[in-house]
């Protein structure tokens, strides 16, 4: 499955980066007026043509003078440099007020819980039968404002979908939270942006904008629950996986196994990728399953050793898991 | 009140005073140079070199042994750099990576730029204010000894495969016990409480020698812009250097001995780390720059043939940055979710903190204008610094805004303007330095055509390294990643980055090989080869051991300038024992006279017993009991005089 | 060009020692002064930030320290104050024989500190491992000890060196001058300390 996965922060593809956007342009235009002002200046000074005894130098023994115009530039300068940082810091106050501008009525929240080395994500809802959780991907309906509650287990993790929003930390002990609402359809890629041990650089996460009839769509198939094996190969998988203690971790809804420690396995072939990491398919979760600690070094889940028949049923089953 | 026999042995060392050899016209030239020398120079052999109290001695140590660990770093991030050029690498893979940039990081921060200041500023600075040591030389020989042993200790750990690898900011609960098992960050807070002793000392005697020890008539108003420079930055060291002393020995605590300060189920906050580490984070980075604006205006003053323009406004801008830079640290914390109402303030403060930057810029180009330039290699590197620094302080006005910040920050934005800031506003300087005072401190010149090369290799070589790292951050690479996926847009910058990085690496090859070559063949240096201003040109190329004949009394702001053939000085301070003049704070009138310690191996000996305290106080809690006794008695010892005989005048013996 | 000499003044009748802001140790102590001001100050800060987070202070309803020792050790300390000033006075009178005998009276109010400060720790009411705000107190106690430690060790030294020949040196006078100056700071910068162990957790 190929998906263009797209990361850049002009990805321009919420409220909130578009705003970041236009104040990106100001900074920049008044920055670059300024560095051409100083080169500018630089230059001259260094090229000019200065007539043979015109300059207050220590050979023309005017080492103690100074041009008189210099004051009047020193200050008018000042001025300049003044009004500048001025005007950008109200431009920066503007937009950060203007994004700061909370969602109207709560349609949608969300909590995301990062762990070493993935993203639990929990969709809110009144009661308990309409409650979503997956890993590592989040889907979201354009134009509805979505608040998004932020928490760690463990460590200090940034919740950072580039294209979407500015990042926000998830610390343990606090709740931080972030608003985005999405304006473009399409598949954003993020990261996690604090660095959070060994394998912070596997910890990406995938946010699908969908139309709002998509995002239901996809809402309701996720509140199913697991659909039993219908394979031989499939059936073997599934009673390894809910007698060798994979549930001591995982849970995957309809069946025994209802760990919450790791991610939630119950639509976990419907994701677009694997460990965080890694594109979903076959070659991939044959890999992971095998030996995950070859993979992503460090992480929580471990190697166990499967016979080569084990691991082709783990396979199957799991990939029923849709 | 005074008993009989105490009043006689002073009427007895008065008149041995009288008879006391003292410089002036009745003792000058050859003869005062021949006895001076005798009585300045330090003990040969080994024991002699590990014992010295020549500030120019330690100095010079202080320089090498920075550069080589630039060296080491620079190694660190050509690896690191080898395995980011393409996309999904597996050179080096995740853990070894996070001990790289620990390592590098903390190796440039701690182990190179800032004790390469302190230690040119150790060198130069009683040169540069016409006296013969600094103000408690033996405090600064222990300062040096301690940053080594905290160089050894982290440089160990990495070669023992215990080095760090939680970053060299180390957040909690990352580094924390839970987190971090092992000695591996402990390692590195330990390096830290090695290398703030270490700054710490060398502040306290900067400011005593830059208040204290002045020529006669060198006000505070005639005090070379260095000077101001290193005395703002003494004084930021030691209101900053607590806070990271303060937090890492509490992460120590934490992890040794169950201490709960940034635990979150404890009451703890994983935030007491960031906020006591950015207090000192931030202002450190300014403790590295400013001495970097010093070494501009030294170098604009020589090369452009006049004064930097507008003294009092650069002296201000020094002063107002230093106690600005106290006011910015939230800005790193912009992500943690703080109210956004108090982010306003540390917005205003960190876009504020540009201008007094903006007024010194402003002062050189001026005097640039005003004067006469000479492109020589010092003078290409303050160029240098204008054009990349400058960049580097926009890119810093871009993420004083918050909104800006919030996609930009730990990113390879950041990555990209903390080089601009760190590489073109300090390296850049700090070589044009090293060339400048390079026949100062050795007697030869650096080869001017290897220097040209050098600098434009480093120039060119630096953009091509570093621009595309703005990109790279824009595109979505976070920072301290190993390895980034493919398809993102990032192999490009990337690639360039890498190829760019070992052009640097090259240019500082050259520049030591420069260094190297010029130290065994270079052109022999006169007295004063740039025909500069400042006291440390009155004197030899290099200087003998007592700096100076005779203490010179300064007129006005260019000394040598304003000299007319014949140097003003003092008469009157011994030759056969060790003594400086101390002058008023302000107007530099003379005061005291102040022996100078002799030589000592006692300042090594107390670094070895506190280094064996802090580092077994890695391993136990009791280290800091059982620890302490070797060291206090090493202190004692070093100030208890060699013989318990009263002298003419004192001695430090 | 080498620069011939002109001879000005001629300095060698100034003195060899001072009081005050002319002695070069005097601002050695001041700089270790202000960065040990600045490490607590710092304390300060970490202690009144963890403060923030809680509803009541010490949290979960632990017991605040126990008054008694704390304010002992203040007291004692104030009242060393006493022969502190006339040490530092039979100093600026070159008056060896007083600063011989009133040292070890220095001497032993540290000692007898250090006693005191053992029952300090003792009476806490907490242990540094409970939480941060044990933590933090625990802390301000043990940085405060080191102080009052390297100080009673300073003064041990001195008065080692006072009571030989050397004693009559007058800079040895300016040492005796600096090291009360000192002992007045470790006074004086436990007061702030006291306040915040044993009184901000009572308000």
């Amino acid at each position: 499955m190929s998906i263009q996965h797209y990361q850049s922060i002009f990805g321009n593809a919420a409220t909130e980066t578009r705003q970041f956007n236009t104040l990106f342009v100001i900074f920049l235009v008044v920055c670059a007026i300024m560095y051409l002002a100083v080169i500018a200046f630089l230059i001259l000074g260094l090229v000019r043509r200065r007539r043979s005894d015109a300059a207050n130098t220590v050979e023309e023994g005017r080492h103690h003078d100074s041009n008189p115009r210099m004051q009047a530039g020193l200050i008018g300068w000042a001025a300049v440099v003044g009004t500048g940082l001025v005007a950008l810091a109200i431009a920066s106050f503007v937009a950060d007020r203007s994004m700061a501008v909370a969602a109207a009525h709560e349609k949608l929240s969300i909590t995301v819980t990062a762990n070493q080395w993935w993203w639990d994500v929990q969709y809110n809802a009144a009661d308990n039968s309409k409650m979503v959780r997956t890993a590592n991907e989040i889907h979201l309906p354009v134009g509805v404002p979505v608040h998004i509650y932020l928490k760690s287990n463990d460590v200090i993790h940034s919740f950072w979908v580039p294209s979407l929003a500015g990042k926000q930390d998830l610390i343990p002990g606090r709740e931080n939270d972030i608003t985005i609402t999405p304006r473009k359809l399409g598949i954003y890629r993020g990261q996690c942006a604090e660095f959070c041990g060994a394998e912070h650089a596997k910890m990406a996460l995938v946010v699908d904008v969908d139309s709002y009839s998509d995002f239901i769509k996809w809402w309701r198939h996720q509140l199913e629950e697991a659909a039993p094996p219908a394979t031989p190969l499939a059936k073997a998988g599934y009673a390894f996986v809910t007698s060798r203690n994979c549930g001591a971790c995982h849970a995957i809804a309809g069946t025994p196994a209802s760990g919450t420690v790791g991610p939630d396995l119950t639509h976990l072939a419907s994701r677009r990728t694997l460990a965080a990491s890694m594109p979903m398919g076959e070659g991939n979760l044959y890999g992971w399953v095998a030996d995950p600690q070859s993979i992503k070094p460090g992480t929580r889940m471990p190697t166990i050793g499967l016979e080569p028949d084990q691991l082709h049923a783990v396979v199957a089953y799991l990939e029923t898991l849709k | 009140m005074i008993p009989q026999r105490v009043k006689q042995e002073d009427e007895r060392l008065a008149r041995e005073r009288a008879k006391l050899a003292r410089d002036g016209p009745k003792l000058k030239g050859a003869k005062l140079e021949a006895r001076l020398e005798r009585t300045w120079r330090r003990p040969p052999g080994i024991l002699g070199w590990l014992a010295t109290v020549d500030h120019k001695e330690i100095g010079r140590r202080y320089i090498v042994t920075a550069l080589i660990f630039l060296a080491l770093g620079g190694a660190l991030a050509a690896v690191m750099r080898l395995q980011l050029a393409v996309p999904d690498n597996n050179l080096v893979g995740a853990q070894r990576y996070n001990e790289l940039f620990t390592m590098h990081g903390s190796t440039m921060m701690f182990l190179f730029a800032v004790p390469v200041m302190e230690g040119v500023a150790v060198f130069i600075i009683p040169l540069m204010l016409g006296t013969r040591s600094t103000a408690f030389p033996r405090l600064n020989a222990f300062s040096y000894y301690m940053y080594v042993f905290g160089g050894l200790l982290l440089w160990g750990a990495f070669a023992l495969n215990i080095g760090p690898d939680v970053g060299w900011f180390a957040y909690t609960p990352l580094s924390g016990p839970q987190f971090s098992p092992g000695k591996r960050a402990d390692v590195w807070a330990q390096m830290i409480t090695f290398t703030e002793v270490s700054a710490l000392a060398a502040a306290v005697v900067l400011v005593c020698t830059i208040l204290k020890t002045r020529a006669p008539g060198m006000t505070l108003a005639r005090m070379p812009l260095f000077a101001w420079a290193m005395l703002v930055v003494a004084v930021m060291i030691i209101f900053s250097m607590p806070a990271v002393a303060l937090c890492s020995s509490m992460l120590i605590s934490d992890r040794l001995i169950g201490t709960n300060f940034y635990n979150a189920y404890e009451h703890g906050d994983a935030l007491l780390w960031q906020h006591l580490f950015w207090f000192f984070g931030h202002p450190e980075v300014y403790i590295i720059f400013l001495p970097a604006t010093g070494f501009v205006s030294v170098i604009t003053e020589t090369f452009c043939r006049r004064p930097i323009f507008a003294y009092p406004v650069v002296v201000l801008a020094l002063i107002s940055t230093g106690i600005l830079a106290f006011g910015l640290w939230v800005h790193h914390m912009f992500a943690t979710g703080l109210p956004r109402v108090g982010y306003s303030f540390y917005t205003s403060a960190s876009m504020t903190v540009a201008i007094p930057t903006a007024l010194q810029i402003f002062c050189w180009l001026a005097t640039m204008w005003d004067g006469r330039p000479r492109l020589q290699v010092p003078m290409l590197y303050v160029i240098g610094f204008i054009v990349i620094f400058v960049i580097g302080g926009l890119t810093g006005v871009i993420i004083a805004s918050v909104p800006l910040d919030l996609e930009l920050h730990d990113t390879y934005f950041i990555v990209a303007h903390f080089h601009y800031v760190l590489i073109g506003g300090a390296v850049f300087p700090l070589l044009g330095i090293l060339t400048y005072w390079f026949p100062k401190i050795t007697g030869r010149m650096m080869s001017e055509t290897l220097g040209k090369i050098g600098f434009w290799m480093l120039f060119l070589g630096f953009q091509l390294a570093f621009f595309p790292m703005h990109f790279a951050g824009l595109l979505g690479m976070p920072r301290r990643v190993y390895t980034y996926p493919a398809g993102l847009g990032l192999e490009l910058p990337n690639l360039l980055s890498t190829v760019g990085a070992f052009v640097v690496a090259s240019a500082v090859v050259l520049f030591v090989i420069n260094g190297l070559f010029s130290l065994y063949r270079g052109t022999i240096a006169p007295q004063n080869p740039w025909g500069a201003t400042s006291l440390e040109w009155a004197t030899a190329s290099p200087p003998p051991p007592y700096n100076f004949a005779h203490i010179p009394v300064v007129e006005s702001r260019t000394p040598l300038w304003d000299a007319k053939g014949e140097l003003p000085v003092v008469t009157g301070l011994r030759v056969d024992e060790k003594e400086i003049l101390l002058t008023t704070v302000v107007a530099a009138a003379p005061d005291l006279r102040e022996p100078v310690p002799e030589p000592s191996l006692w300042p090594l000996i107390a670094a070895i017993a506190v280094g064996v305290l802090f580092v077994s106080s890695i391993f136990s809690p009791w280290a800091v009991v059982f620890g302490a006794i070797p060291a206090a008695i090493a202190t004692a010892a070093w100030f208890w005089p060699k013989e318990l005989k009263r002298h003419p005048e004192p001695v430090i013996s | 060009m080498i620069l011939e000499p002109r001879f000005t003044d001629d300095v060698a009748d100034l003195p060899t020692h001072k009081f005050g802001p002319s002695s070069l140790t005097w601002w050695g102590i001041i700089g270790f002064m202000v960065i040990e001001g600045a490490f607590f100050a710092l304390a300060f800060a970490a202690y009144f930030f963890l403060m923030g987070h809680e509803q009541g202070w010490p949290p979960e309803g632990r017991q605040p320290p126990n008054l008694l020792w704390g304010t002992l050790f203040l007291v004692v300390m104030l009242i060393s104050e006493v022969p502190n000033s006339m040490i530092k006075k039979a100093a600026h009178e070159r008056d060896v024989p007083t600063i011989r005998a009133l040292m070890p009276v220095i001497i032993g109010v540290g000692a007898l500190l250090l006693v005191i400060r053992g029952f300090e720790f003792n009476n806490l009411n907490c242990r540094w491992t409970d939480d941060a705000y044990s933590s933090i107190v625990w802390t301000l106690l043990f940085l405060h000890t080191t102080h009052i430690i390297t100080d009673w060790g300073d003064t041990i030294v001195l008065w080692a060196l006072m009571m030989t020949d050397v004693g009559w040196e007058p800079r040895r006078l300016v040492d005796t001058d600096e090291n009360c100056l000192y002992w007045r700071y470790v006074w004086l910068l436990w007061i702030p300390v006291y306040l915040m162990i044993y009184w901000v957790p009572r308000l």
